[in-house]
């Protein structure tokens, strides 16, 4: 999927020399839909702007296993456990694939690791959220992953050729993510009082912080006229929020369970569906790092990491053993 | 397990600690880069798939197997150092890639075949 093209350059002929951001023959590339390669020229700043996106993209999916993990050892069945595993497993794995596309750019994944540990790179602000009942499960999968997967499709078509293919499969995977979701919240729907009053308090905390995932109005958005002009972002966060509420009303008519928006009303004119003002005071505030879990989300990443040393030090000192002996043997033979 | 682990032992072996007999040569932070090729099944050649960082060959098959082939992807799994792959330099794209433009008499369009012959 990645490939450095490969490795850092021997002869130095391939080191990128700087190109202007609106180099003719880079643009002329992107706007006949090719794919940029790791060791083709590509201005700075498109460097910069993939690094920190896929970076970020790849935090969200390592911070993302914890409000699930929350509930693993808690899941009512043994099913609904084996699923939520295998969910867990696969963002971890999505976060994997992603760290590998940012290296294809030069850094190193451990260099992001320790700019995410430091508080210095961001993750989606909706993993600052806590998950009270098991219902957030089936919440998560439905709406998170849902937005998550309108964000995703069109980035599989990103003009930079690693980022693409891992969108490829991290959007593959993605599908049993919502499905699991939708079939939790719909299982609760139609179970007792109890259940269904569950399924739509989650729902009810849910929606309003999915709806942020798309990130600030176009007005307001920083990155998207560059990014679009790049191939990087193929819609605006308007686009795909109003793409993702247009998917996702019919799915709650269907669950038998309500969006809490008053303003949610269908607009024949427009041929989509209205919906209310979104606080966006709160998604800054989150991002700035006061939403309810910020802290213990980081905390717990920190904890991980340094329990984990110890693991990734063996490893690295078994390696250095055998290699030592390999040597040993070879200059004896 | 982690509760009943000697700190001494553990801050010895931190790649960026000062000392320890443990300080492994290859950094726990920059284990070697492997890039992965599954075979998808039999009568299929091996694919690129993907690359990941492992300290050692054993290792970098096992972490290729969970992260690349969690809903079977493959029966066969090669890793390779990446730093041991040579590869074409995208800026000699045209000049290493020359030769083949010129000779159309390759491909067997090039060749016109008389109506009603068959089989050729």
């Amino acid at each position: 999927m990645y490939g450095n093209d490969f490795g850092p350059d021997r002869d130095g002929d391939g080191a990128a020399t700087e190109i202007a951001p609106d180099d003719p023959d880079f643009l002329a590339l992107i706007d006949a839909d090719g794919r940029i390669e790791p060791r083709d020229l590509m201005p700075e700043a498109y460097r910069k702007t993939l690094i920190r996106q896929i970076a970020q993209h790849a935090h969200s999916e390592i911070i993302g296993m914890q409000p699930e993990g929350n509930w693993i050892s808690r899941a009512p069945s043994l099913k609904r456990k084996a699923i939520l595993m295998a969910k867990v497993q696969d963002e971890a794995g999505h976060g994997l694939y992603l760290y590998a596309a940012a290296e294809t750019l030069g850094v190193d994944r451990s260099e992001l690791v320790d700019l995410l540990i430091a508080g210095k790179q961001k993750y989606s602000s909706i993993f600052n959220y806590p998950t009270l009942t098991w219902a957030d499960m089936g919440a998560i999968g439905w709406l998170v992953d849902g937005a998550a997967i309108t964000n995703q499709v069109p980035l599989c078509r990103c003009s930079y050729g690693p980022y693409a293919r891992a969108m490829v499969r991290i959007c593959k995977e993605e599908s049993f993510h919502q499905r699991q979701g939708f079939e939790i919240l719909w299982t609760l729907s139609h179970g007792t009082e109890a259940q269904h009053a569950m399924a739509q308090d989650a729902v009810d905390r849910w929606w309003w912080p999915s709806l942020m995932m798309f990130g600030p109005p176009d007005a307001e958005s920083t990155h998207t006229a560059q990014s679009g002009r790049w191939g990087i972002k193929r819609f605006t966060n308007d686009e795909l929020r109003q793409r993702f509420v247009d998917m996702t009303v019919p799915q709650a008519q269907a669950l038998g369970l309500t969006l809490p928006d008053p303003d949610l009303t269908w607009n024949a004119e427009t041929g989509h569906w209205d919906f209310g003002e979104i606080d966006f005071t709160e998604l800054f505030e989150v991002i700035k790092g006061n939403g309810p879990c910020n802290a213990q989300r980081m905390a717990h990443r920190r904890r991980a990491h340094e329990d984990g040393a110890w693991v990734r030090e063996a490893a690295a000192a078994y390696e250095a053993k055998q290699a030592a002996r390999r040597t040993k043997e070879s200059t004896a033979a | 397990m982690s509760s009943t682990r000697d700190p001494q032992l553990r801050d010895g072996g931190r790649s960026d600690g000062p000392e320890g007999s443990l300080q492994p040569t290859i950094a726990a932070s920059s284990w070697p880069l492997w890039e992965v090729f599954v075979r998808a099944r039999r009568g299929l050649s091996h694919v690129h798939v993907g690359s990941l960082h492992a300290p050692d060959a054993a290792m970098a098959l096992r972490n290729a197997r969970d992260v690349y082939t969690r809903r079977g992807e493959g029966v066969s799994i090669w890793v390779i150092p990446a730093d041991q792959i040579a590869a074409s330099s995208p800026d000699e794209k045209d000049a290493f890639f020359d030769p083949a433009d010129d000779k159309v008499y390759r491909h067997p369009t090039f060749y016109h075949v008389p109506e009603g012959v068959e089989h050729l």
